[in-house]
């Protein structure tokens, strides 16, 4: 099975580079870590959010903030694949181009699961505790992220230059998490922007592990997971047709 | 000669928009040839090639790749060829087995003989030693020797090598040919060359194709488009020639005065030339050389070869990619 083994190449082609490049992954554990202290006992100190502290209150928003960042960016590296011209040694192989496409999301979830593991690690630091809970923590964080890479993918397979896949991807990534519920409750928000926040996807996966951490949920945890498996295929299906026209 | 053909074009013809950059090419090659595509830089060589590979769509007519059509079976044909494109196309932070060994899990190189065809290949290009070094590593020469070495690991039965020794140095691109001839005398596998060097045509093609404008122009053995020109150059720099004796020489095929220099087509320069310098009287240089791809392109095309504009050489682009991420 060529396109198996090919999947599971290019995969350990992604988990490689990543490991090999350190910078990455300490840049990526720093910044959320400063959002925390920073911003969570600075705005903490004059913010109230029910009965927890906000700084416990944020956490879950910031490993998702994490994984949005990280994942929508990783469709950078299709960008600097083309630059390199190492993309058309893999499109000039047998390969289906959808197997090209999983092996990368597999590549990029696989990078955002071990940055949520370095902030799940620092857990206790900032009083949270969801013991056996974790694991749902985790199978939430791989779906987010899953549709979360495809969307960086399907940005990177359209652009030429690094650039502009900064400039587009950031029009992407601030919205969906400021609009998330990540450094907010959003319960009472406005109406206008509740609209927004629900049609958010990041919404439910910061939801979701809210509730699993720290027991309160907005949607629940079953139309979590719901919308969230939604989101992920409804984005691999968007960038499996993205790489299938994907020009060199 | 009835051999079988392993490639074969049928009024292929490729459009960008306004621009025909492959204006109906039609030509086959047979099995265990080494094919040239020579011609000056935008004259559709590497569309050709980018149209085998199936890496672009043709707009009009079709080929065929070791029997498969190139736009009805993609996959087929992927996996009979080798692609060696002009462009380094390794990743710099994979070590160079690494590198081999995802091209032979792309490939479906079953496990049984995986690691076996890596050193087979590692060792057809002498770079068993330096295989755990990461590619960055690498200098150009070697990049391209493990890019061939990655092209042959599947056991194409096409290799394509698109421009191997553009913008390498002398001495490298002496080696890179030794290891081409060599894998043509131990391997038997077609090979489709892009280049703009007359001289790497000349030294590793059975027959060349000469392109331009997206046309094959010509398409002969080496042999016969350098008799065609009837002889070697002689280029003299002279003041105020006169050429009436040496025009009605036999063995002088061809005059051409462009200012003070005089180009010569002469059969047998070597035994001839001081006779030439006897008759043309006080020459301040002489230059004798054999036809170059210039003089062969001129004389078909009736103009002269010109570069249009050096696209991206090889170190332009290992530069940027060193510089990634």
């Amino acid at each position: 099975m060529s396109e198996l083994s090919g999947f599971y190449a290019l995969w350990q082609r992604e988990l490689k580079i990543y490991l090999r490049e350190r910078s990455r992954i300490v840049s990526s554990a720093i910044n959320p870590l400063l959002w925390l202290f920073v911003f969570g006992a600075g705005l903490g100190s004059s913010v109230s959010v029910g009965e927890g502290d906000y700084q416990t209150f944020i956490y879950p928003g910031i490993i998702v903030m994490t994984v949005i960042f990280s994942s929508i960016f990783y469709g950078a590296y299709v960008v600097w694949d083309k630059k390199l011209d190492f993309l058309k040694e893999v499109l000039v192989s047998p390969i289906a181009r959808s197997t090209v496409f999983l092996g990368k999301v597999m590549g990029g979830a696989t990078d955002g699961v071990i940055q949520a593991t370095i902030m799940l690690i620092l857990a206790p630091l900032f009083g949270v505790k969801a013991g056996l809970a974790f694991g749902l923590v985790y199978l939430i964080l791989f779906i987010l992220v899953v549709g979360l890479v495809s969307i960086g993918l399907v940005i990177g397979s359209m652009m030429e230059s690094p650039e502009g896949f900064g400039l587009l991807s950031s029009f992407v990534t601030f919205p969906l998490f400021f609009l998330s519920g990540a450094l907010f409750p959003i319960t009472n928000l406005p109406a206008w922007l509740s609209v927004f926040t629900a049609l958010n996807p990041v919404t439910y996966g910061v939801d979701a592990i809210r509730g699993l951490m720290l027991g309160t949920y907005a949607f629940g945890l079953l139309t979590d997971f719901a919308v969230l498996v939604g989101f992920a295929l409804v984005m691999i299906g968007l960038g499996t047709l993205a790489f299938r026209r994907m020009k060199l | 000669m009835n051999r079988t053909l392993i490639v074969e074009l049928e009024s292929l013809r490729k459009e960008f928009g306004d621009l025909v950059a492959v204006d109906g090419a039609s030509f086959s090659i047979s099995e265990g040839e080494v094919f040239g595509l020579l011609g000056p830089n935008g004259a559709g060589k590497t569309t050709i090639l980018h149209m085998l590979a199936t890496l672009l769509r043709p707009t009009r007519g079709t080929a065929r790749v070791n029997g498969y059509d190139v736009i009805k079976q993609p996959s087929k044909v992927r996996k009979s060829i080798g692609m060696v494109f002009q462009e380094p196309s390794s990743d710099d932070l994979l070590t160079g087995y690494e590198n081999l060994k995802l091209h032979a899990l792309l490939y479906g190189v079953p496990r049984s003989i995986r690691e076996k065809r890596i050193e087979e290949v590692l060792d057809l290009v002498d770079l068993t030693d330096r295989k755990r070094d990461f590619v960055k590593h690498y200098s150009g020469g070697m990049r391209r020797r493990l890019e061939i070495a990655r092209g042959l690991l599947h056991n194409p039965k096409v290799l394509f090598l698109d421009e191997p020794t553009l913008g390498l140095d002398p001495q490298t691109r002496e080696h890179i040919w030794h290891y081409i001839e060599g894998l043509v005398a131990e391997q038997n596998i077609s090979v489709i060359i892009t280049t703009h060097y007359m001289e790497e045509a000349d030294r590793l093609c059975d027959r060349i194709a000469i392109v331009d404008h997206g046309k094959v122009v010509v398409l002969d053995t080496p042999e016969n488009l350098k008799r065609e020109l009837g002889g070697d150059i002689v280029k003299l720099e002279i003041k105020g020639p006169d050429l009436k004796a040496v025009e009605a020489l036999p063995y002088v095929k061809k005059v051409e005065v462009k200012g003070s220099s005089v180009f010569l087509t002469v059969t047998d320069a070597g035994s001839h030339i001081q006779e030439i310098l006897s008759l043309v009287g006080r020459v301040s240089t002489a230059e004798l050389r054999p036809p170059s791809l210039d003089d062969v392109f001129m004389h078909y095309t009736g103009r002269e070869y010109k570069e249009e504009g050096e696209e991206g050489g090889f170190w332009e682009r290992a530069m940027t990619a060193s510089e990634r991420r």
